[in-house]
Protein backbone atom coordinates (compact mmCIF):
# COMPACT_ATOMS: atom_id res chain seq x y z
CA UNK A 1 0.00 0.00 0.00
CA UNK A 2 1.44 3.54 -0.72
CA UNK A 3 2.33 5.25 2.03
CA UNK A 4 0.77 9.17 2.37
CA UNK A 5 1.22 10.68 5.67
CA UNK A 6 -2.03 12.63 5.16
CA UNK A 7 -4.08 9.60 4.49
CA UNK A 8 -7.68 9.15 5.69
CA UNK A 9 -6.80 6.13 7.46
CA UNK A 10 -4.06 8.47 9.95
CA UNK A 11 -7.12 10.70 9.67
CA UNK A 12 -9.36 8.06 11.08
CA UNK A 13 -7.09 7.74 13.31
CA UNK A 14 -6.67 11.46 14.63
CA UNK A 15 -10.57 11.63 15.00
CA UNK A 16 -10.84 8.96 17.36
CA UNK A 17 -8.28 9.74 19.18
CA UNK A 18 -9.38 13.60 19.53
CA UNK A 19 -12.93 12.30 20.16
CA UNK A 20 -11.46 10.21 23.21
CA UNK A 21 -10.17 13.49 24.28
CA UNK A 22 -13.00 15.54 24.40
CA UNK A 23 -15.36 12.89 25.67
CA UNK A 24 -13.08 12.49 29.04
CA UNK A 25 -13.14 16.09 29.38
CA UNK A 26 -16.86 16.75 29.05
CA UNK A 27 -17.33 13.55 31.76
CA UNK A 28 -15.06 15.54 34.00
CA UNK A 29 -16.46 18.92 33.19
CA UNK A 30 -19.96 17.90 33.67
CA UNK A 31 -19.30 15.27 36.64
CA UNK A 32 -17.62 18.59 38.78
CA UNK A 33 -20.18 20.83 37.46
CA UNK A 34 -23.48 18.47 38.88
CA UNK A 35 -20.86 18.29 42.02
CA UNK A 36 -20.83 21.62 42.38
CA UNK A 37 -24.42 22.39 42.53
CA UNK A 38 -24.93 19.40 44.66
CA UNK A 39 -22.50 21.54 47.53
CA UNK A 40 -24.01 24.89 47.25
CA UNK A 41 -21.08 26.40 45.05
CA UNK A 42 -22.13 29.73 44.04
CA UNK A 43 -22.98 28.40 40.31
CA UNK A 44 -22.77 32.16 38.65
CA UNK A 45 -19.24 31.80 39.91
CA UNK A 46 -18.52 28.08 38.14
CA UNK A 47 -19.72 29.97 34.77
CA UNK A 48 -17.07 32.68 35.04
CA UNK A 49 -14.49 29.92 35.77
CA UNK A 50 -15.78 28.57 32.35
CA UNK A 51 -15.67 31.63 30.32
CA UNK A 52 -12.58 33.11 31.48
CA UNK A 53 -10.92 29.71 31.00
CA UNK A 54 -11.68 29.42 27.49
CA UNK A 55 -10.58 33.23 26.57
CA UNK A 56 -7.60 32.29 28.13
CA UNK A 57 -7.23 29.12 27.01
CA UNK A 58 -7.70 30.44 23.26
CA UNK A 59 -3.88 31.94 22.94
CA UNK A 60 -1.70 29.39 24.23
CA UNK A 61 -3.84 26.60 21.98
CA UNK A 62 -3.00 28.54 18.44
CA UNK A 63 0.56 28.56 19.85
CA UNK A 64 0.08 24.78 20.03
CA UNK A 65 -1.29 24.67 16.65
CA UNK A 66 1.54 26.62 15.17
CA UNK A 67 3.83 23.11 16.61
CA UNK A 68 1.28 21.18 14.62
CA UNK A 69 1.81 23.10 11.55
CA UNK A 70 5.17 23.08 12.09
CA UNK A 71 5.82 19.11 12.54
CA UNK A 72 3.40 19.14 9.73
CA UNK A 73 5.92 19.78 7.10
CA UNK A 74 7.56 16.80 7.65
CA UNK A 75 5.36 14.20 9.24
CA UNK A 76 1.76 15.49 7.24
CA UNK A 77 -0.83 16.29 10.17
CA UNK A 78 -2.69 13.61 11.70
CA UNK A 79 0.39 12.67 13.65
CA UNK A 80 1.08 16.18 14.63
CA UNK A 81 -2.80 16.43 15.04
CA UNK A 82 -2.68 13.64 17.83
CA UNK A 83 0.50 13.90 19.29
CA UNK A 84 -0.14 17.60 20.18
CA UNK A 85 -3.69 16.93 21.70
CA UNK A 86 -2.87 13.80 23.92
CA UNK A 87 -0.13 14.91 26.49
CA UNK A 88 2.58 15.99 23.79
CA UNK A 89 4.44 19.36 24.13
CA UNK A 90 6.30 20.92 20.58
CA UNK A 91 9.22 21.32 23.07
CA UNK A 92 9.30 16.88 23.06
CA UNK A 93 7.46 16.16 19.55
CA UNK A 94 10.06 18.32 18.14
CA UNK A 95 13.12 16.76 18.91
CA UNK A 96 11.74 12.89 19.17
CA UNK A 97 10.98 13.41 15.30
CA UNK A 98 14.08 15.16 14.15
CA UNK A 99 16.49 13.13 16.78
CA UNK A 100 14.49 9.58 14.73
CA UNK A 101 14.82 11.03 11.45
CA UNK A 102 18.30 11.87 11.84
CA UNK A 103 19.29 8.31 13.50
CA UNK A 104 17.32 6.44 10.31
CA UNK A 105 19.31 9.11 7.85
CA UNK A 106 16.10 10.76 6.71
CA UNK A 107 15.73 14.31 5.47
CA UNK A 108 13.49 16.46 7.74
CA UNK A 109 13.27 18.98 4.90
CA UNK A 110 10.83 17.02 2.79
CA UNK A 111 7.58 15.23 3.84
CA UNK A 112 8.04 11.88 4.63
CA UNK A 113 8.29 9.25 2.47
CA UNK A 114 9.29 5.66 4.04
CA UNK A 115 6.26 3.96 5.92
CA UNK A 116 9.39 2.31 8.51
CA UNK A 117 10.80 5.51 9.13
CA UNK A 118 7.10 7.18 9.69
CA UNK A 119 6.14 3.71 12.21
CA UNK A 120 9.56 4.57 13.76
CA UNK A 121 9.24 8.16 14.34
CA UNK A 122 5.17 7.81 15.95
CA UNK A 123 6.66 4.46 18.27
CA UNK A 124 9.03 6.92 19.54
CA UNK A 125 6.60 10.45 19.94
CA UNK A 126 4.29 7.16 21.93
CA UNK A 127 7.12 5.89 23.84
CA UNK A 128 8.93 9.05 24.72
CA UNK A 129 5.51 10.74 26.54
CA UNK A 130 4.26 7.34 28.29
CA UNK A 131 5.71 7.62 31.95
CA UNK A 132 3.86 10.38 33.12
CA UNK A 133 0.41 8.51 31.83
CA UNK A 134 1.71 5.26 34.16
CA UNK A 135 2.73 7.05 36.83
CA UNK A 136 -0.01 9.01 37.79
CA UNK A 137 -2.44 6.35 38.51
CA UNK A 138 0.55 4.67 40.43
CA UNK A 139 1.76 7.63 42.84
CA UNK A 140 -1.44 10.05 42.69
CA UNK A 141 -2.95 8.88 45.88
CA UNK A 142 0.40 7.96 47.50
CA UNK A 143 1.30 11.95 46.53
CA UNK A 144 -2.23 12.89 48.04
CA UNK A 145 -1.97 10.95 51.27
CA UNK A 146 1.30 12.72 51.61
CA UNK A 147 0.07 15.90 51.46
CA UNK A 148 -2.81 15.03 53.35
CA UNK A 149 -0.14 14.49 56.37
CA UNK A 150 1.19 17.59 56.24
CA UNK A 151 -1.89 19.05 56.07
CA UNK A 152 -3.36 17.22 58.90
CA UNK A 153 0.18 18.24 61.08
CA UNK A 154 0.02 21.85 60.28
CA UNK A 155 -2.98 22.99 57.78
CA UNK A 156 -1.18 26.25 57.48
CA UNK A 157 1.92 24.76 56.52
CA UNK A 158 0.24 23.07 54.20
CA UNK A 159 -1.62 25.87 52.39
CA UNK A 160 2.01 27.20 52.26
CA UNK A 161 3.81 24.24 51.16
CA UNK A 162 1.47 24.07 48.00
CA UNK A 163 1.98 27.71 47.30
CA UNK A 164 5.92 27.34 47.35
CA UNK A 165 5.49 24.43 44.81
CA UNK A 166 3.68 27.08 42.09
CA UNK A 167 6.18 30.10 42.98
CA UNK A 168 8.56 27.33 42.53
CA UNK A 169 7.55 27.01 38.70
CA UNK A 170 6.56 30.77 38.55
CA UNK A 171 10.62 31.26 39.40
CA UNK A 172 12.02 29.22 36.93
CA UNK A 173 9.31 31.12 34.01
CA UNK A 174 10.80 34.31 34.88
CA UNK A 175 14.54 33.11 35.35
CA UNK A 176 13.95 31.55 31.73
CA UNK A 177 12.71 34.75 30.50
CA UNK A 178 16.47 36.63 31.37
CA UNK A 179 18.52 33.45 29.72
CA UNK A 180 19.44 35.88 26.55
CA UNK A 181 19.75 38.97 28.02
CA UNK A 182 23.27 38.81 26.77
CA UNK A 183 22.85 38.82 23.37
CA UNK A 184 21.79 42.66 23.21
CA UNK A 185 18.71 44.55 23.21
CA UNK A 186 16.64 41.89 21.38
CA UNK A 187 17.55 39.70 24.05
CA UNK A 188 15.40 41.92 26.41
CA UNK A 189 12.45 41.46 24.19
CA UNK A 190 10.95 38.94 26.61
CA UNK A 191 11.42 41.34 29.59
CA UNK A 192 9.64 43.74 28.43
CA UNK A 193 6.99 41.51 27.43
CA UNK A 194 6.91 40.51 31.08
CA UNK A 195 7.13 43.58 32.80
CA UNK A 196 4.26 44.74 29.77
CA UNK A 197 2.05 41.75 31.09
CA UNK A 198 2.57 42.64 34.81
CA UNK A 199 1.68 46.41 34.25
CA UNK A 200 -1.43 45.42 32.58
CA UNK A 201 -2.35 43.00 35.49
CA UNK A 202 -1.60 45.56 37.96
CA UNK A 203 -3.99 48.40 35.60
CA UNK A 204 -6.99 45.42 36.36
CA UNK A 205 -6.27 45.01 40.05
CA UNK A 206 -6.20 49.04 40.29
CA UNK A 207 -9.67 48.61 38.18
CA UNK A 208 -11.15 46.29 40.19
CA UNK A 209 -10.41 47.49 43.72
CA UNK A 210 -10.88 51.38 43.24
CA UNK A 211 -13.60 51.45 39.86
CA UNK A 212 -15.29 48.74 41.33
CA UNK A 213 -14.74 47.03 37.69
CA UNK A 214 -15.72 43.65 39.73
CA UNK A 215 -16.32 41.73 36.18
CA UNK A 216 -13.06 42.11 35.46
CA UNK A 217 -11.43 40.34 38.11
CA UNK A 218 -11.95 36.61 36.29
CA UNK A 219 -10.68 38.14 32.94
CA UNK A 220 -7.77 39.65 34.21
CA UNK A 221 -5.29 36.96 33.21
CA UNK A 222 -6.53 36.63 29.85
CA UNK A 223 -6.16 40.25 29.14
CA UNK A 224 -2.95 40.79 30.57
CA UNK A 225 -1.76 37.84 28.55
CA UNK A 226 -3.21 38.65 25.22
CA UNK A 227 -2.26 42.64 25.89
CA UNK A 228 0.92 41.69 26.13
CA UNK A 229 1.50 39.33 23.30
CA UNK A 230 0.20 42.39 21.12
CA UNK A 231 3.34 44.32 22.55
CA UNK A 232 5.75 42.34 21.78
CA UNK A 233 4.46 42.08 17.93
CA UNK A 234 4.62 45.79 18.27
CA UNK A 235 8.15 46.50 19.67
CA UNK A 236 9.71 43.12 17.93
CA UNK A 237 9.96 44.99 14.74
CA UNK A 238 11.13 48.13 16.07
CA UNK A 239 13.77 46.66 18.06
CA UNK A 240 15.17 43.97 15.50
CA UNK B 1 -22.78 11.21 48.04
CA UNK B 2 -20.49 12.32 50.56
CA UNK B 3 -16.83 13.34 50.08
CA UNK B 4 -14.76 10.94 50.47
CA UNK B 5 -16.82 8.75 48.06
CA UNK B 6 -17.25 11.74 45.95
CA UNK B 7 -13.27 11.40 45.87
CA UNK B 8 -12.81 7.62 45.71
CA UNK B 9 -14.71 7.45 42.96
CA UNK B 10 -12.61 10.28 41.39
CA UNK B 11 -9.72 8.15 41.59
CA UNK B 12 -11.86 5.41 40.23
CA UNK B 13 -12.91 7.29 36.99
CA UNK B 14 -9.65 8.59 36.45
CA UNK B 15 -7.84 5.57 36.25
CA UNK B 16 -10.45 4.28 33.92
CA UNK B 17 -9.93 6.82 31.59
CA UNK B 18 -6.01 7.17 31.74
CA UNK B 19 -5.22 3.51 31.27
CA UNK B 20 -7.84 3.62 28.45
CA UNK B 21 -5.74 6.57 27.28
CA UNK B 22 -2.86 4.67 27.36
CA UNK B 23 -4.64 1.92 25.72
CA UNK B 24 -5.69 4.00 22.82
CA UNK B 25 -2.07 5.75 22.24
CA UNK B 26 -0.28 2.80 22.55
CA UNK B 27 -2.76 1.52 19.28
CA UNK B 28 -2.14 4.60 17.48
CA UNK B 29 1.69 3.09 16.39
CA UNK B 30 0.42 -0.10 16.24
CA UNK B 31 -2.38 0.46 13.98
CA UNK B 32 0.27 2.35 11.34
CA UNK B 33 2.71 -0.34 11.65
CA UNK B 34 -0.43 -2.82 10.77
CA UNK B 35 -1.95 -1.19 7.92
CA UNK B 36 1.12 -0.20 6.45
CA UNK B 37 2.72 -3.25 6.94
CA UNK B 38 5.64 -1.24 8.35
CA UNK B 39 7.55 -2.69 11.36
CA UNK B 40 10.66 -0.76 11.87
CA UNK B 41 12.02 -3.36 14.12
CA UNK B 42 13.52 -2.57 17.69
CA UNK B 43 16.32 -1.23 16.49
CA UNK B 44 15.48 2.25 15.38
CA UNK B 45 13.09 2.78 18.50
CA UNK B 46 15.76 2.39 19.66
CA UNK B 47 18.02 4.77 18.07
CA UNK B 48 15.39 7.64 18.38
CA UNK B 49 14.28 6.92 21.64
CA UNK B 50 17.77 6.83 23.44
CA UNK B 51 18.23 10.35 21.95
CA UNK B 52 15.17 11.70 24.06
CA UNK B 53 14.18 9.26 26.50
CA UNK B 54 16.40 10.00 29.42
CA UNK B 55 15.22 13.55 29.77
CA UNK B 56 12.31 13.22 28.98
CA UNK B 57 11.44 10.32 31.03
CA UNK B 58 13.11 12.46 33.82
CA UNK B 59 11.06 14.98 33.32
CA UNK B 60 7.74 12.63 33.21
CA UNK B 61 8.35 11.05 36.51
CA UNK B 62 9.27 14.89 38.04
CA UNK B 63 6.08 16.41 36.62
CA UNK B 64 3.86 13.66 38.28
CA UNK B 65 5.15 14.99 41.80
CA UNK B 66 5.42 18.46 40.71
CA UNK B 67 2.41 18.79 39.21
CA UNK B 68 -0.61 16.58 41.11
CA UNK B 69 -0.69 18.73 43.89
CA UNK B 70 -1.70 21.65 42.14
CA UNK B 71 -3.71 20.09 39.64
CA UNK B 72 -6.12 17.82 42.61
CA UNK B 73 -7.27 14.24 41.87
CA UNK B 74 -9.32 14.90 38.48
CA UNK B 75 -7.51 17.66 37.05
CA UNK B 76 -4.34 15.33 37.45
CA UNK B 77 -5.93 12.22 35.79
CA UNK B 78 -6.88 14.67 32.65
CA UNK B 79 -4.35 17.60 32.58
CA UNK B 80 -1.54 14.26 32.35
CA UNK B 81 -3.58 12.64 29.46
CA UNK B 82 -4.06 16.11 27.61
CA UNK B 83 -0.62 17.64 28.45
CA UNK B 84 0.64 20.91 28.03
CA UNK B 85 0.72 21.46 31.68
CA UNK B 86 3.46 24.29 32.24
CA UNK B 87 2.10 26.70 29.86
CA UNK B 88 -2.13 25.87 29.65
CA UNK B 89 -3.41 23.55 32.20
CA UNK B 90 -1.54 24.37 35.45
CA UNK B 91 -1.81 28.37 35.27
CA UNK B 92 -5.65 27.66 34.25
CA UNK B 93 -6.27 25.70 37.09
CA UNK B 94 -4.33 27.91 39.68
CA UNK B 95 -5.75 31.16 38.21
CA UNK B 96 -9.33 29.86 38.38
CA UNK B 97 -9.15 28.71 42.15
CA UNK B 98 -7.77 32.08 42.91
CA UNK B 99 -10.22 33.70 40.92
CA UNK B 100 -13.26 31.46 42.71
CA UNK B 101 -11.21 32.34 46.19
CA UNK B 102 -10.91 28.50 46.75
CA UNK B 103 -7.97 26.49 48.03
CA UNK B 104 -6.33 23.35 46.37
CA UNK B 105 -6.98 20.65 48.64
CA UNK B 106 -10.67 21.19 49.55
CA UNK B 107 -13.19 20.00 47.69
CA UNK B 108 -13.96 23.21 46.14
CA UNK B 109 -10.89 23.69 44.61
CA UNK B 110 -10.67 20.59 43.33
CA UNK B 111 -14.12 21.23 41.61
CA UNK B 112 -13.14 24.60 40.28
CA UNK B 113 -9.36 22.92 39.03
CA UNK B 114 -11.19 20.62 37.22
CA UNK B 115 -13.33 22.83 35.92
CA UNK B 116 -10.78 25.00 34.57
CA UNK B 117 -8.69 22.11 33.03
CA UNK B 118 -11.62 20.39 31.75
CA UNK B 119 -12.72 23.25 29.83
CA UNK B 120 -8.78 24.26 28.83
CA UNK B 121 -8.73 20.97 27.58
CA UNK B 122 -11.95 20.82 25.41
CA UNK B 123 -11.20 24.20 23.79
CA UNK B 124 -7.20 23.71 22.74
CA UNK B 125 -8.55 20.16 21.10
CA UNK B 126 -11.37 22.42 19.35
CA UNK B 127 -9.02 25.42 18.68
CA UNK B 128 -6.13 22.56 17.13
CA UNK B 129 -9.46 20.57 15.53
CA UNK B 130 -10.69 23.72 13.58
CA UNK B 131 -7.02 24.42 12.69
CA UNK B 132 -6.53 21.11 11.27
CA UNK B 133 -9.35 21.50 9.34
CA UNK B 134 -8.69 24.79 7.72
CA UNK B 135 -4.90 24.87 7.54
CA UNK B 136 -4.50 25.88 3.92
CA UNK B 137 -5.84 28.59 4.91
CA UNK B 138 -4.56 29.78 8.18
CA UNK B 139 -1.38 28.98 7.54
CA UNK B 140 -0.21 31.97 6.29
CA UNK B 141 -1.98 33.76 8.76
CA UNK B 142 -0.06 31.93 11.57
CA UNK B 143 3.18 31.90 10.06
CA UNK B 144 3.13 35.96 9.29
CA UNK B 145 6.14 37.73 10.72
CA UNK B 146 3.75 40.48 12.32
CA UNK B 147 2.51 37.35 13.92
CA UNK B 148 5.42 35.36 15.30
CA UNK B 149 6.58 37.55 17.56
CA UNK B 150 3.51 37.60 19.77
CA UNK B 151 3.60 33.55 19.88
CA UNK B 152 7.12 33.24 20.87
CA UNK B 153 6.66 35.75 23.74
CA UNK B 154 3.50 33.57 24.79
CA UNK B 155 5.60 32.64 28.11
CA UNK B 156 6.97 36.09 29.52
CA UNK B 157 3.12 37.10 28.60
CA UNK B 158 1.16 34.74 30.70
CA UNK B 159 3.93 34.38 33.48
CA UNK B 160 4.45 38.27 34.15
CA UNK B 161 0.82 38.79 35.09
CA UNK B 162 0.22 35.47 37.03
CA UNK B 163 3.60 36.66 39.10
CA UNK B 164 2.04 39.92 39.99
CA UNK B 165 -0.83 37.78 41.49
CA UNK B 166 1.28 35.58 43.41
CA UNK B 167 4.40 37.45 44.34
CA UNK B 168 2.96 40.20 45.56
CA UNK B 169 0.95 37.99 47.83
CA UNK B 170 4.12 36.08 48.62
CA UNK B 171 6.86 38.28 47.75
CA UNK B 172 8.87 37.07 50.86
CA UNK B 173 8.38 33.18 49.85
CA UNK B 174 8.84 34.04 46.38
CA UNK B 175 12.56 36.34 46.66
CA UNK B 176 14.70 33.42 47.15
CA UNK B 177 13.76 31.15 43.97
CA UNK B 178 13.08 33.97 42.01
CA UNK B 179 16.46 35.39 42.59
CA UNK B 180 18.13 32.18 42.42
CA UNK B 181 16.77 31.49 38.78
CA UNK B 182 17.58 34.47 37.46
CA UNK B 183 21.06 34.27 38.67
CA UNK B 184 21.35 31.07 37.42
CA UNK B 185 19.84 31.83 33.46
CA UNK B 186 22.07 35.07 33.57
CA UNK B 187 25.07 33.31 34.37
CA UNK B 188 23.92 29.67 32.24
CA UNK B 189 22.02 30.59 29.26
CA UNK B 190 21.76 27.04 28.00
CA UNK B 191 19.74 26.01 30.72
CA UNK B 192 16.74 27.43 28.91
CA UNK B 193 16.16 23.66 27.11
CA UNK B 194 16.09 21.96 30.68
CA UNK B 195 13.34 24.66 32.01
CA UNK B 196 11.65 20.98 32.58
CA UNK B 197 14.19 19.70 35.16
CA UNK B 198 14.24 23.39 36.85
CA UNK B 199 10.96 23.75 37.60
CA UNK B 200 10.98 21.25 40.03
CA UNK B 201 14.32 22.60 41.63
CA UNK B 202 12.52 26.29 41.56
CA UNK B 203 9.86 24.19 44.04
CA UNK B 204 12.15 22.81 46.28
CA UNK B 205 14.33 25.77 46.84
CA UNK B 206 10.68 27.62 47.57
CA UNK B 207 9.50 24.83 50.08
CA UNK B 208 12.74 25.30 51.95
CA UNK B 209 13.04 28.62 51.92
CA UNK B 210 9.55 28.76 53.45
CA UNK B 211 9.85 26.20 55.78
CA UNK B 212 12.62 28.31 57.44
CA UNK B 213 10.66 31.36 57.19
CA UNK B 214 7.34 29.60 58.50
CA UNK B 215 9.39 28.13 61.32
CA UNK B 216 11.22 31.58 62.27
CA UNK B 217 7.98 32.99 62.13
CA UNK B 218 8.27 35.31 59.19
CA UNK B 219 5.19 34.19 57.10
Amino acid sequence: MKFNPNSGFLYTVAAVVIVFVIAQSLFFLIRAYKRAKVIGMDMSQIRKVIASTAIFTIAPAISILLGVVTLSKFIGLPLPWIRLSVIGAITYELPAATTTAKALHISIANTISDPMGYAAIAWVMTLGIMPSLVLVPILLKRIQRGLLKIKKNDNKWGDLFITAMFLGMISAFLGLVFADVRSGLAGWIPIFVLLFSALLMGICGVLVKVFKLNWLYNYALPISMLGAMAFAAIITPIIQ
Amino acid sequence: MNKRSYDDMSHFYGKIWIWTAFVILMCVPISICVYYNAWPGLTPVFKGLIGVAPIYWTVGAIEVITYTPMLGTCGSYLGFVTGNLTNLKVPSAINAMENAKVKSGTEEGEIVSTIAIATSSIVTTIVIAVGVLLIAQLTPILNSQALKPAFENILPALFGGLAVVYISKNWKIAMVPLFFMIILFLIVPTLSSYIGILVPLGALIAISSARILYKKNMI
